[in-house]
């Protein structure tokens, strides 16, 4: 059974076309037939950051306006042949997005692949609603501060209150936390709000933490998706992140500063 | 000489036209026979001839608007049981005319709805309301989390298992009991109940309120804060204590 998974937040800026693009990656990776859709209509990122954005011919708006088949505008990536990406239309808004349009391309979507990624746009109007209305699971990414983490459980009440399961009275959406940019050395000196503190507030199951990392930024700028990058910490973190979305059991890394220093490294290793 | 009015008083208007709402109860005629409505009227009124006496209805000709009627035998035939008709409804372009001769204004039906007789609404009725019988005074219980932007209201007491979050409300015309953090706002009593109470494990809120007197996170003591308290009201001062 397909499972759609939205990746949302509520405020910009925080990480969710990052965390879609490396989840939806990590899945495929996987052996997951995974589709990735990028709601931002009008903002369209996704296809930059998983570096396609020089194939994109046709559009989720062309597709919900029946101007495209589903199949003419995924585009395959090129390194992994599970991962299809369906990127946003740059020259028109949110009102483009329909409920109708969107069910449909959902129900057509279920019928070939495992998951599918929703890429949801900032904030909590039409776009945001509609990206998160069909979701069976969602990942809740969120700042270690405090306007981040206030708009996060905004936007969680909506999504249990404004979703389709939530209409229906069905089981509600699986919430999953995804703590992004996390500094455990600014945290120590109280710049920054702990993993402790965060879940105080939003009482959510963690999935993880992704570390604050210069290799975000590089894996952005060259359109790949930073799961890729086996080396980095972010890459790692999002690596187990998919592992405990699929049931695997891993212990969280990166919340605590790494405390060894140079010759800790250097016997360890 | 007539004594003229004075000047001021021909200034002042005698009289002004407003639009207003009234309810006036209808009576929906079913046949053209005025001898059987006649009868049938009498005995009704004959039940609860105070209830009945000199007051006004609207006739409502929908059911017979296809057939010929002697509208002034009908109007005379509910005058004599001393009821007061204001007007038609509904009636045929001749209905209209034949009312207009005796000086009945002719209305517009009022809507669908509103028209249908009383046992088809008794009928509709229990279909859109809960089945069960009302409770008195109820307790509502959340055991989720109140988010941010959300907001209960509760028509007894109300009972939280979770957290309230920051930017959230949670309101009860009774009690509130939190078991958790409060860190929205909290409004008991709203309905004026000064004897309601808020009962919270962890306070941190952002506004209390009993019965409409209110204080805000900047007035509660930093001593009261992320612990058991109550709050109740004692003559206009809002009191929090140490549970």
């Amino acid at each position: 059974m397909a499972r759609i998974i939205v990746v949302t937040s509520g405020k910009g800026g925080v990480g969710k076309t990052t965390t879609s693009a490396a989840i939806a990656m990590g899945l495929a990776k996987k052996g997951h037939k995974t589709a990735v859709i990028d709601f931002d209509v009008g903002l369209r990122n996704l296809d930059l950051i998983l570096g396609c954005e020089r194939r994109v011919v046709y559009d989720f708006v062309n597709v919900i306006n029946g101007e495209a088949t589903l199949n003419q505008a995924l585009i395959k990536d090129k390194r992994c042949d599970k991962l299809f990406v369906l990127p946003a239309s740059q020259t028109r808004d949110k009102d483009a997005l329909t409920v109708e349009g969107v069910g449909k391309a959902f129900k057509e979507l279920k019928k070939t692949f495992k998951y599918i990624v929703c890429d949801s746009p900032a904030g909590i109007e039409r776009g945001a609603h509609l990206a998160m209305y069909f979701a069976d699971d969602a990942f809740v990414v969120t700042n270690p501060e405090v306007s981040s983490v206030r708009d996060s459980d905004r936007m969680l009440g909506i999504l249990s209150s404004k979703s389709q399961r939530a209409e229906k009275s069905e089981t509600p959406i699986k919430e999953y936390l995804l703590l992004t940019r996390y500094n455990p050395a600014r945290v120590k000196l109280g710049e920054m709000l702990s993993v402790e503190d965060v879940q105080d507030i939003l009482s959510l199951h963690l999935l993880g933490v992704i570390p604050e990392s210069q290799s975000v930024l590089n894996a952005s700028n060259s359109g790949t998706p930073v799961i890729l990058d086996e080396q980095s910490d972010a890459g790692q973190a999002y690596s187990d992140i998919v592992d405990r979305y699929l049931g695997e059991d891993k212990p969280h890394r990166f919340i605590d500063e790494a405390k060894k220093g140079l010759f800790g490294r250097l016997f360890r290793s | 000489m007539p004594p003229t009015p004075s000047l001021s008083s021909q200034n002042l208007p005698a009289f002004e036209f407003k639009s207003s709402v009234i309810t006036v109860p209808v009576l929906n005629i079913y046949t053209t026979d005025v001898n059987v409505l006649s009868l049938q009227l009498r005995e009704k009124v004959k039940q609860a001839p105070e209830f009945f006496k000199n007051s006004s209805v609207l006739v409502d000709l929908q059911k017979v608007q296809d057939q010929d009627l002697n509208l002034s035998l009908l109007i005379n035939a509910i005058h004599n049981v001393e009821i007061l008709p204001i007007g038609i409804c509904g009636g045929s372009e001749a209905h209209k005319k034949l009312a207009h001769q005796i000086q009945l204004p002719s209305f517009t039906p009022p809507r669908a709805s509103a028209g249908k007789p009383a046992a088809e609404k008794a009928l509709e009725t229990p279909i859109t309301t809960n089945p069960e019988p009302v409770e008195p005074p109820s307790n509502t219980l959340i055991s989720q989390p109140v988010r941010s932007g959300q907001r209960i209201y509760a028509k007894g007491d109300l009972t939280i298992t979770s957290h309230v979050s920051a930017g959230a409300e949670v309101i009860a015309e009774g009690n509130i009991h939190i078991y958790g953090a409060l860190r929205g706002r909290a409004l008991a009593g709203v309905l004026g109940d000064k004897k309601a109470r808020i009962f919270c494990t962890d306070l941190q809120a952002e506004l209390i309120s009993i019965a409409g007197n209110y204080r805000i996170s900047e007035d509660i003591a930093d001593s009261y804060k992320k612990i058991p308290v109550q709050i109740y009201l004692n003559e206009q001062a809002l009191i929090i204590k140490n549970t």
